[in-house]
């Protein structure tokens, strides 16, 4: 296991159609990549590929250990938002689960309703709860797949914020986005142009 | 391993905070409620076809929570994240499989009491049905998960899980029903059979949430 993510010569099959083929990058400690594209060219499944939970049809991905956070937000909806989120943060690597859990609520400003259960959160609030639960994993790597979709302004700030932070922290990011976030230095990967 | 405990801990948690446990032994009771009115009140011929109505009512009710099981998971992103965190989804079945069973099995068996009551089983045969479902219920819930994890994903998932789950529960009916009069040599083949679901449920389930993944 290396320190930094990095993708060899992958390619993506799906469905029997090529997505991206002989793609290579590397992201080094504290560094990021924001993969942009349109819709279908496999932004998501390049996201799945780095967490792991999908095989390149050829090369191979690898990095240490990550906190993924997809379209859904995997809280369990009958639970109250801190539960939920403390039920992963015992799961994840690193001491103290439920200071790391505090603080992430705190960071992704959900205080409020950190009583609530999460079925009674609104779309950009469950955006901001699966990013407290990335937040709170410690893991060095985030994966996050459209982390802006339905966040507003302030919230978008605050997951720019969030980001750099992990990076000065020496964390990695990959981002896979359809809407303008602000990633200083970041590397940046066009999906869909070639083909 | 304490990831695989707290995911016990919640299933159990879910099943019963969502009802499901109550919805199971509910439908178990109106089942064998239904073979009297079928039947009609002899409480002989009762007595003598109960163990089996309790048997038949058990499949039956095995079969409700097996919607629940997997697939809202497999929606949500939680087996994603049990992936990403390094857990392989046999183990992750095999917790779901012990969480399952404690939500079924044991309620089951107390049901099975009330049932016994209404049928006007004798203490003995009671014991028997007892014993059998003891015995039986954890490879009933080996396959429910396994169909679960089978059928998630699909429209109209719960029609198809029965018709996937019911014939491969047969043996367990056979030899749970024919433990009561057969003697010891049923009990053996049902816990062959159970065993055997049990020990394959957790491969067959974790390939399915596996692939699901895709």
């Amino acid at each position: 296991m290396s320190d930094s993510l990095s993708f060899n010569a992958v390619t993506c099959a799906r469905g029997g159609r090529v997505l991206f083929e002989d793609l290579s990058f590397a992201i080094a400690p504290g560094g990021a990549v924001v993969v942009t594209g349109p819709n279908g060219v496999g932004k998501s499944t390049l996201i799945r590929m780095a967490a792991g939970l999908l095989k390149p049809a050829s090369g191979n991905v690898e990095g240490p250990a990550c906190a993924l956070m997809a379209e859904a937000s995997a809280l369990d909806s009958d639970r109250r938002l801190g539960d939920a989120l403390r039920f992963w943060a015992t799961l994840d690597d690193g001491e103290d689960p439920h200071g790391r859990v505090a603080r992430a609520i705190e960071a992704t400003q959900l205080s409020a309703i950190a009583e609530v259960p999460v079925r009674l959160l609104s779309t950009g609030q469950r955006r901001r709860a699966a990013l407290a639960r990335v937040v709170a994993s410690g893991a060095p790597v985030w994966l996050l797949d459209e982390p802006a979709n339905g966040l507003d302004d302030a919230s978008v700030r605050t997951l720019e914020t969030l980001i750099a932070g992990h990076r000065a922290a020496g964390g990695i990011v990959l981002i896979a986005t359809h809407l303008p976030i602000d990633v200083p230095g970041a590397q940046s990967i066009l999906l869909g142009e070639a083909a | 391993m304490t990831a695989l405990l707290a995911l016990v801990a919640r299933d159990l948690r879910r099943a019963w905070a969502g009802g499901s446990v109550t919805y199971t032994l509910a439908f178990f009771l109106l089942v064998t409620i239904l073979f009297p009115f079928a039947i009609g009140p002899d409480a002989a011929l009762l007595a003598r076809v109960g163990g089996g109505v309790i048997w038949a009512a058990a499949l039956l009710a095995a079969l409700m929570p097996v919607e629940r099981l997997i697939g809202p998971d497999a929606e949500s992103g939680v087996l994603d994240q049990f992936a990403v965190r390094g857990l392989s989804m046999a183990s992750v079945a095999a917790a779901k499989i012990a969480a399952h069973w404690l939500a079924f099995g044991p309620p089951l068996m107390l049901a099975a009491l009330v049932a016994a009551g209404l049928l006007d089983l004798s203490g003995a045969v009671l014991l028997k049905v007892e014993v059998g479902l003891l015995i039986g219920t954890p490879g009933l819930a080996a396959l429910a998960v396994a169909t679960s994890a089978l059928v998630s994903g699909l429209r109209g998932a719960g029609a198809v899980a029965g018709l996937v789950m019911l014939p491969l529960a047969v043996p367990l009916l056979i030899f749970g029903a024919g433990s009561i009069e057969g003697g010891f040599g049923a009990v053996k083949l049902l816990a062959a059979v159970s065993l055997m679901l049990l020990a394959g449920a957790p491969f067959v389930a974790g390939a399915a949430m596996r692939a699901g993944m895709d």
